[in-house]
């Protein structure tokens, strides 16, 4: 059949299984929104800001493990996608992004909104084309999707010049592709594995963000009851454990559990899948992990040996490598060296001050689990709020914690909730974020109006940039540069503006009730702002550079 | 097992990529390199018999980690098709050095000597200048260029190393 660049787009679209894109209109992307317009196969969600919809669309991908899909229009429509293009890069998320550019007869003469958004993104995606042919258009979209999805997930960019989208082919559907084969698993690496952890009397597992986009959470919870290994894991396995499962020791690095920090340097033998040991973990490559034989196993081959060294590297995909190891494991005891954590964890856990008549950041976020329970995702913003949600996040469910790991992008939390709205609309989005984070995307609220999408946002507003406020504290001597912003923004009075529901609590009574009313309302979002103190850190603490023997915990 | 603090010594490496024949292939493999802060010597593509294809020939200094990474890291482009570390004792290698020289009566003689014990070529010459062409492996262009730095030179012109394995084997 003869169709427009722009109908070929929306067709493959569908044809590969796309049920919604995130997008904004521009001239570039004229004919693709008429397309759109045409057709009721592709749903598109119209986002206040183009970096809301690239949030969105990795916000759908995480929450889901499909591939996400952005659309803008180009030069400012496309920069605007690159900080969420990068936050997927960063975390591994597979995402294509399209883009409209000028028609090919003006590329390269400074064009009216015209941007080398190839050149932009090439840091910071798996890869992305250029459609320089119509007769490419179908096919280059179908390999973005195969390249998104396979190995190590991933955002890829097509950039669509006007005058493909207007120009016609012949178009023939395919089906939806699907991911190239995965490596192969070598058996003497497995054997290897399997003796070491046979061998191991202090074995620990760390557990990275690897785990989730393999959809690993089912057999990694059998691999733990046949080796009876204590657990720790990076921020992007929060949620797959339990913060009070008994083999969950909690996160690892610079604001995990002090038992954490303190297994890994005592443990015989790590079990890392799927983590790239970040500076955020290993705050000091050097010093983690000092007495322990590391297998690392990770789809990347890049990644093993790149910062920590692995006796035992084996690349390929978490589900498929544990459940080829599985069978080669004998059921283990480790309840001595358990037992030995958890006497640890009982007393020298840190634990922050309760305090009942004011609002503490623990008591917030397990108030939201035991509410919500299983039927929550969480999404963060990055600060404090980020640190604390992932320390007590009590969902014990993959994919229900959703957080920009390794980009750090605030403003990441709300596009994130819109795409998690639309991927499982069947399930309650959680949306903690801090009065810095908000700020930055804070117009998004109008999409969640827009589309009745029930987000609850609670905003842990301490009148600071926290998590900066509090390096200035540790490091900088109490030099507050900036970081107390003098703000008088009333949240709950700007939710109501864009038309969705605002609370302001101080106390947990109060939050209660806000949270009652929030849980109530199905037909628009809901944002509390709770007040909580200023001077809170989030301990314990390891700073950059140091190990485990410099933990901070006061 | 290797150990942790094992630290390599750093070296020049060739490094050779077989990649595929795209417009901005080559920026995405020096994107990688600047964004990954490997230090590139020297770098040379050029299209082989097979159009589709370019190969480009890498010098990189660095330690074994350093190599290792840089293979692993290549090796994930999309358009890679493959990554080869040269071994020196197995790679065939040249680079063309062009070095023109202000010359009189005196010097014109004994750059010429020089030239000629080097196998290097006069390519050009002038009533004051001269140029000479080297092609040979990187140490002996070094070696010529340290001799001939006493005389006056104008403009030196070196394309990086190209290189290929001696036995038959393909890039494949």
């Amino acid at each position: 059949m003869l169709l427009t660049g722009a109908e070929i787009v929306i067709e493959t679209l569908a044809e590969q299984g796309v049920d919604v894109v995130f997008g904004y209109p521009g001239g570039s992307v004229l004919e693709i929104y008429d397309a759109l317009y045409k057709s009721d196969k592709v749903r598109h969600i119209l986002t206040a800001h183009e970096q809301g919809a690239a949030h969105a669309a990795e916000g759908y991908s995480r929450a889901s493990g499909k591939v996400g899909v952005a659309l803008a229009t180009s030069g400012p429509g496309a920069t605007n996608l690159v900080t969420g293009i990068a936050s997927a890069f960063m975390d591994s998320i597979p995402v294509v992004f399209l883009t409209g550019n000028v028609p090919t007869s003006v590329i390269g003469k400074d064009s009216f909104q015209e941007i080398y958004i190839a050149g932009i993104t090439m840091p910071i995606t798996k890869h992305n084309f250029i459609v320089r042919k119509i007769e490419d258009l179908a096919d280059t979209i179908r390999n973005a999707f195969t390249i998104a999805m396979s190995g190590r997930p991933g955002p890829v960019l097509v950039d669509i010049p006007r005058d493909i989208s207007q120009a016609t082919t012949e178009y023939i559907p395919e089906h939806a592709r699907t991911p190239k084969p995965l490596p192969r698993i070598f058996r003497d690496d497995l054997r290897l594995a399997a003796q070491a952890i046979y061998e191991a009397k202090r074995p620990m597992l760390f557990l990275g963000g690897g785990v989730v986009s393999s959809n690993a959470a089912a057999v990694v919870k059998k691999f733990i009851k046949r080796t009876d290994m204590p657990v720790c894991h990076s921020l992007m396995a929060t949620g797959i454990l339990k913060t009070n499962d008994p083999y969950n020791m909690g996160m690892v690095g610079m604001h995990g559990s002090a038992t954490s920090a303190h297994a890994v340097q005592k443990c015989d033998l790590l079990v890392t899948l799927g983590s790239r040991f970040s500076d955020r973990v290993a705050t000091n490559a050097r010093q983690f992990a000092p007495n322990a034989t590391i297998i690392h196993i990770d789809i990347d081959a890049a990644e093993i040996d790149k910062t920590i060294h692995a006796g035992i590297g084996l690349v390929g995909d978490i589900k498929s490598v544990l459940t080829a190891l599985l069978p080669l494991i004998e059921q283990k005891d480790c309840s001595d060296w358990r037992n030995e954590l958890t006497e640890y964890k009982n007393s020298n856990e840190y634990r922050p001050a309760e305090n009942k008549n004011v609002l503490v950041p623990k008591t917030i976020i397990e108030t939201l689990w035991k509410k919500f329970s299983k039927e929550a995702i969480m999404t963060t913003d990055v600060g404090q709020h980020q640190m604390w949600a992932a320390q007590y996040c009590n969902s014990g469910r993959s994919r229900s914690f959703l957080t920009s790991g390794g980009l750090g992008a605030m403003g990441f939390g709300y596009g994130a909730s819109i795409g998690a709205s639309f991927a499982c609309p069947d399930r309650r989005i959680i949306h903690i974020t801090g009065d810095g984070s908000f700020h930055m995307n804070i117009a998004e609220i109008c999409t969640a109006v827009t589309y009745s999408l029930p987000i609850i946002t609670v905003v842990l507003n301490n009148e600071a940039l926290g998590m900066v406020r509090q390096l200035q504290h540790v490091a900088m001597g109490d030099r507050f540069s900036t970081t107390i912003h003098g703000r008088k923004t009333d949240f709950a009075a700007v939710a109501r503006g864009f038309g969705a529901q605002g609370f302001t609590c101080r106390t947990q009574k109060e939050f209660l009730k806000a949270l009652e009313a929030a849980k109530q309302t199905l037909d628009r979002p809901t944002v509390i702002d709770c007040t909580i103190a200023q001077e809170l850190l989030v301990l314990p603490m390891i700073p950059s550079g140091k190990s485990a023997a410099d933990i901070i915990t006061e | 097992m290797k150990g942790r603090d094992e630290m390599g010594k750093t070296e020049n490496n060739i490094v050779t990529v077989l990649v595929e024949n795209n417009a901005g292939v080559l920026a995405r493999v020096v994107s990688l390199f600047g964004r990954r802060g490997y230090n590139i010597e020297s770098l040379t593509v050029a299209t082989t018999k097979d159009k589709r294809t370019s190969y480009i020939t890498i010098v990189v200094n660095g330690d074994k980690d350093i190599l290792d990474q840089i293979i692993k890291q290549v090796s994930r482009l999309e358009e890679t098709i493959s990554v080869r570390p040269l071994e020196e004792s197995r790679a065939l290698s040249r680079e063309l050095l062009l070095i023109k020289f202000a010359i009189n009566d005196k010097t014109l003689t004994s750059i010429h000597e020089i030239s000629s014990i080097y196998g290097a070529t006069i390519v050009d010459l002038a009533p004051d200048t001269m140029i000479v062409e080297l092609t040979s492996n990187t140490s002996k262009i070094d070696a010529f260029l340290s001799i001939m730095k006493k005389y006056d030179i104008i403009e030196i012109c070196r394309t990086g190393v190209t290189a290929l394995e001696r036995d038959s084997q393909k890039l494949k």
